[in-house]
């Protein structure tokens, strides 16, 4: 019913318009499909972002699975799963509890977060922070107060970045990760796409 | 009974002969894996990493302490086998001989004797042939009690220290009982310090 643009996955940022953030587990049509085909009174208002402004999850959400964030993203609730947000900030805030494996350009840590880090650019574990974990990024600081357990492994920028991740030679395995969930299916099964839900919370023809 | 750690002061710097020396039979080496027995500071993440070794920082005496707890009944529940199966099944799980130094600081002194029986084990089994052991014991014998701190390195032979808490030792200490406590091992060096300090430096 909704062919699925394969730009809008991840659409390009055109001159004035601020990028959309998709948190998904599984594959899902635009809502500007959606919304196009969908009577007038059932269309879902925009939700675009302001830019500048970073995503934000709230202390109260609860997450499993996959977050791919093509802007800074502020997780301040539950997560399990994975982040991704290459080229970006994220920052775990005082009320995040996540139980996930991040990679960002930064990666800042005020709440608890079990599982590794690697940020291309520096990580930032701030008192009454709690990691465990390993990080491997190419600055790190941690200030007094903070809790920290697992390994530390500085590397230069350019092996940090995806397209030339290679892992180093003569590097002693490390103690093991605390156990990573990561419920986002590596293929898509084949099955309906998710409904959009109208302004009412039921489900949108 | 276990205090609640005194607030930081300024530290006070001191020279360190052993330290030296543990820096030096790592010079030359890179990408070694080493462990800081005082959990993670970033005096001693910098000092190591720009040295290009790799830091694992684990506060051994916090999780010790938040594993078999803490006042009455800890050192009966630090001579639990099961207890300190569990304990080495959640810590220090290295592999084998993959371990470039160690820092344990003053950690070693306060654990009972089984349970550090078992960590000296495992630091066995996961320290490369040819890597260093640097620990800490107080010189004070009969003591009953010793202070427990932070350590900071500030360069390759100097550290500050910061009391973190006065603590209850798990055994008392003298040279006899070190060298039997690293029977096993390879060469150990002691050195006696000023400040009621004994300096150890082990290879294994």
């Amino acid at each position: 019913m909704w062919s699925k643009r394969k730009e809008d996955e991840y659409p390009p940022r055109p001159g004035g318009n601020p990028p959309v953030t998709r948190i998904q587990s599984d594959p899902v049509p635009s809502s500007r499909d959606a919304n196009s085909s969908a009577p007038p009174s059932q269309r879902i208002p925009d939700v675009d972002i302001p830019h500048g402004v970073p995503a934000l999850v709230g202390k109260s959400v609860s997450i499993k699975g996959q977050i791919l964030s093509r802007e800074d993203i502020t997780m301040d609730g539950e997560f399990e799963g994975t982040i991704e947000a290459f080229e970006h900030r994220l920052t775990v805030g005082a009320n995040g509890r996540v139980k996930a494996s991040l990679k960002a350009r930064e990666v800042i840590v005020l709440g608890q977060v079990f599982g590794n880090i690697e940020a291309t650019d520096r990580v930032e574990i701030r008192r009454d922070a709690k990691l465990v974990g390993d990080v491997r990024t190419s600055r790190i600081s941690i200030e007094d107060g903070a809790f920290f357990k697992g390994g530390i492994d500085i590397v230069r920028p350019e092996m940090l970045r995806p397209e030339r991740r290679t892992a180093p030679a003569d590097v002693p395995p490390s103690a093991p990760a605390p156990p990573i969930v990561d419920l986002a299916p590596a293929e898509a099964p084949a099955k309906a796409p998710s409904v959009p839900l109208n302004a009412a919370g039921a489900e949108a023809n | 009974m276990t205090r609640p750690a005194a607030p930081a002061t300024a530290g006070q710097e001191r020279t360190s002969k052993g330290l030296e020396q543990f820096f030096a039979a790592i010079d030359g080496q890179e990408n070694l894996s080493i462990i800081d027995f005082g959990g993670a500071s970033q005096a001693n993440i910098s000092f190591i990493t720009d040295l290009g070794h790799r830091l694992y920082a684990d506060d051994v005496l916090r999780s010790v302490d938040q594993t078999f707890g803490t006042g009455e009944g800890a050192r009966e529940r630090q001579s639990d086998p099961d207890a300190i199966a569990q304990y080495l099944s959640q810590n220090l799980t290295f592999h084998e001989a993959s371990v470039g130094g160690a820092l344990v600081w003053d950690t070693l002194q306060f654990l009972a004797p089984p349970l550090l029986e078992a960590i000296m084990q495992r630091l066995y089994t996961v320290m490369r042939p040819g890597a260093h052991l640097f620990a800490i014991f107080s010189a004070r014998e009969k003591a009953t009690t010793a202070s427990s701190y932070a350590y900071r390195i500030t360069g390759s032979r100097t550290f500050t220290l910061s009391l973190r808490s006065e603590r209850p030792v798990g055994q008392i200490f003298n040279n006899r009982s070190i060298e039997k406590l690293f029977q096993g091992w390879g060469s150990i060096k002691f050195f006696l310090t000023r400040d009621n300090f004994q300096e150890v430096l082990v290879r294994r």
